[in-house]
């Protein structure tokens, strides 16, 4: 799979979770492809931090209105039933627990459900925007990321970047398989088959317990 | 009472070294032809609250690129280059807080709270300094309200009176920015008479705000 493929396949993956009327927020990248896979007959809420539930597609050329854009500031559009608000309510969403789940990328997570995916001191000092409140208040957190990075293993036993939460994932889904985070640590769900479980368990740096009921990883 | 003033009146009030407020997110809901008067007056040593610094040519990064910003407080940076950099060479303070904390922060400042609790950024570098409280066994950051000196925000529809209503996702921090300065100037795209908004279709109450300007159309 070249580097679209694998985010393709991802997406597909992580849109195989949705399930009717669940209110879902996608972050920036990877995640953003979600919404291009929604199961037919599912219908879901996408939420934008910036003050609206009921996300729709991306406007055509020259239907875009400068006064309804995505939370990364492109230009967007809102479907029927959707609705506007300001931004503590829409956090009071974040926070509350009114979003079903998020889907976020990652620079790494770890064994105990840390994610760090907001700076590199020194580096990259983007700010975290509402990726805190979204680890911390959705109801579930799905990290969705290739599985290491120029080689170099982002699924750790600890993360050594700043946190944008502590022991908040509750999933990581690659193109190497599923991943669950629990009390006793990651586990393996599912496979992909072009993959051994040898293959994954060397790109991953955290110790990962393999399902008993382990199944092939299908999109 | 006239509350309708021109564009250069409302930033005469704005002087060297004080705190505002400006609206908007990635500049939509952005006041732009004020910051457009901030730049053109010169003001500096501003300390700037807003969610973002926006782009190097659009929304209050315009005000960053002219080195009017002392200290910015904001939940994203990522989208202009400068502040970065202003950031690395120290030449700007930047205090880096979580988007929904933010949000509560300025509505504690502008509805009289001491402050409010959150459990976002515990476990991670938000929590250095603060005080940590525990209700029902689970943990919280005290974080403080915020207010400024001057806010300047957007409304779509505004009419003489002040009450605004807006369209689309203008909305973001201005209605909780309306209430928490002492002095609060919105720029209308359009200005119409007392009567002419709804009641019901009124978000932010015409009370927070002191002058209106006209911002024309977008």
């Amino acid at each position: 799979m070249d580097k679209n493929q694998i985010k393709e396949f991802i997406a597909k993956r992580v849109a195989k979770e949705l399930k009717d009327g669940d209110v879902v927020n996608l972050g920036i990248g990877l995640p953003t492809l979600v919404a291009n896979y929604v199961p037919e007959g599912t219908n879901v809420f996408f939420q934008s931090e910036n003050g609206f539930v009921g996300l729709g597609p991306a406007p055509k050329e020259g239907q875009e209105d400068p006064y309804i854009v995505n939370a990364g500031g492109q230009p967007a559009s809102i479907i029927p039933g959707g609705m506007f608000f300001d931004s503590a309510t829409s956090f009071g969403i974040i926070r509350g627990g009114h979003v079903d789940f998020t889907v976020l990328g990652a620079l790494q997570v770890d064994g105990e459900g840390n994610l760090a995916n907001w700076m590199i001191p020194g580096k990259m000092v983007p700010g975290m925007g509402g990726a805190m409140d979204l680890v911390v208040g959705a109801k579930k957190v799905i990290v969705a990321m290739e599985h290491t990075v120029k080689g170099n293993h982002k699924i750790l036993k600890k993360c050594n970047l700043p946190l944008t939460a502590a022991g908040e994932v509750d999933m990581i889904i690659t193109e190497m398989g599923v991943i669950e985070v629990t009390d006793k640590g990651l586990v393996l769900k599912e496979i992909n088959p072009e993959f051994t479980i040898e293959d994954v368990k060397n790109a991953t740096e955290a110790e990962l317990i393999i399902a008993e009921d382990l199944v092939k990883m299908e999109i | 009472m006239n509350k309708v003033i021109t564009i250069e009146e409302a930033v005469s009030h704005i002087k060297d070294g004080m705190t505002i407020m400006v609206g908007g997110f990635l500049a939509c809901g952005t006041p732009h032809k004020l910051i457009d008067a901030l730049v053109e007056k010169g003001v500096k040593d501003l300390t700037l609250i807003c969610n973002d610094s926006g782009f190097p040519e659009l929304g209050v990064g315009k005000l960053v690129v002219n080195k009017q910003i002392k200290k910015l407080i904001a939940s994203h940076v990522g989208t202009n280059p400068e502040t970065g950099r202003q950031m690395n060479t120290g030449e700007m303070e930047v205090d880096l807080v979580p988007q929904g904390t933010l949000a509560e922060r300025v509505r504690a400042g502008g509805s009289g709270l001491g402050g409010i609790l959150t459990p976002t950024g515990v476990g991670t570098v938000i929590e250095e300094g603060k005080q940590k409280i525990e209700i029902d066994g689970k943990t919280y950051l005290l974080e403080l309200p915020i207010r400024a000196d001057v806010a300047l925000i957007f409304g779509n529809t505004v009419d003489k009176y002040g009450n605004i209503s807006y369209y689309g996702s203008t909305r973001n921090f201005n209605p909780l920015m309306a209430a928490a300065a002492d002095l609060v100037i919105v720029e209308a795209d359009k200005i119409v008479e007392v009567g002419e908004i709804d009641q019901n279709h009124v978000v932010t109450p015409g009370l927070f705000v002191n002058y209106i300007v006209d911002g024309g159309d977008k």
